[in-house]
């Protein structure tokens, strides 16, 4: 296994160095696009066949979540917002969104779990739990095909930009910030895959483990830490 | 019961191939990862996966720990005539998980 791993880091350590020369900064709107367009033919076609897209799995799951009745109030999700199809069309394309009693941005799984405690009086899920990701699927797949559109409440503007200084800041192991592969190269290779821009993924992201990420980071509010993981090694934790 | 999709085209003609779609939930644990305790995760697949048309074998498939989680398995068959498609995944942990679909051949 060796060689093999030498062979790719030396390899990515030449593409890096002729390819962050200069820095290309924030990506212009007109120029943002989601990963879909960055996929081959056989992604996409796959990721629009509900029969063979893994992501509807957990999506038949939330369904059944969103009508199971929860908690001490003995209340489902569908007793308060009925038909998903209709109260939660476009609802995950607003997230992360500013929540006021918790005076700081939240993202779609967060309100998930406001609501479960608040409204039900259940046990919140746990971060990345089945239960979570299925709910959050299937409630993001409501929005399917809408724009995402970041929240322009001027309270969490401190946040974006405490999260953009994350998101530009050199760390781990290789040295590299986020803005260096997903502003400055997104569109070139990295071994033998496309760097995505750092916007969200969509509404049917299905992780490289063939597992949902139901993330839901619109603009510059990022979940990272999965990310720092593989690309910034030993960089430290927040 | 594991959460399964299947795809079928519910009617064909006679002499028509035809493409099934099958999708299933499970882990496909390999047995070769180490938890967080330091143990090793006991393997935990799907070993095995049958398809019959009206009772006769169309389609088997031995699956191993290399492959991913949630099985995707795409064949194709001939439409020979109106019945039942049955498919049947068996694997470790007295996993055991079927569904069916009916086809209408013209």
């Amino acid at each position: 296994m060796t060689r093999p791993l030498w062979h790719w880091s030396c390899a990515a350590a030449m593409v890096l160095a002729v390819a962050f020369g200069a820095e290309a900064g924030e990506i212009p709107a007109n120029e943002r696009r989601s990963d879909y367009a960055l996929m081959g033919p056989e992604l996409r076609g796959m990721q629009e066949d509900d029969s063979a897209n893994p992501g509807m799995l957990w999506v038949l799951d939330g369904e059944v979540l969103w009508r199971r009745k929860d908690g001490s109030t003995g209340r489902a999700c569908a007793d308060c917002h009925g038909e998903a199809a209709h109260s939660m069309r476009g609802v995950a394309a607003r997230y992360p969104a500013f929540d006021q009693t918790l005076g700081r941005p939240i993202d779609l799984e967060g309100r998930i779990n406001a609501c479960r405690t608040k409204h039900q009086r259940a046990e919140p899920f746990t971060f990345e739990s089945r239960e979570l990701l299925s709910l959050a699927a299937y409630v993001a797949r409501q929005s399917n095909g809408l724009p995402i559109s970041a929240d322009d409440d001027p309270a969490t503007l401190p946040f974006v930009a405490a999260g953009r200084a994350i998101f530009e800041q050199r760390q781990g192991q290789l040295n590299l910030s986020c803005a260096q592969c997903h502003d400055d190269n997104w569109g070139q290779k990295l071994g033998g895959a496309t760097i995505p821009q750092g916007t969200q993924p969509g509404t049917r992201f299905i992780g490289s483990s063939g597992k949902v990420s139901a993330h839901c980071s619109g603009g510059y509010v990022i979940v990272w830490s999965a990310c720092a993981r593989c690309h910034m090694p030993t960089a430290p934790r927040r | 019961m594991a959460r399964t999709l299947i795809n079928v085209p519910t009617t064909a003609k006679r002499g028509d191939v035809i493409e099934i779609k099958t999708l299933i939930s499970h882990p496909m644990e390999s047995g070769y990862r180490v938890g967080t305790n330091g143990t090793m995760i006991p393997r935990d697949i799907i070993r095995q996966f049958v398809c019959t048309y009206n009772g006769e074998d169309v389609f088997r498939a031995e699956l191993s720990p290399a492959i991913a989680a949630n099985p995707f398995i795409s064949f194709f068959t001939v439409a020979t005539e109106s019945g039942t498609i049955t498919f049947e995944w068996r694997g470790d942990n007295g996993f055991a998980a079927s569904e069916t679909a009916p086809i209408t051949v013209e």
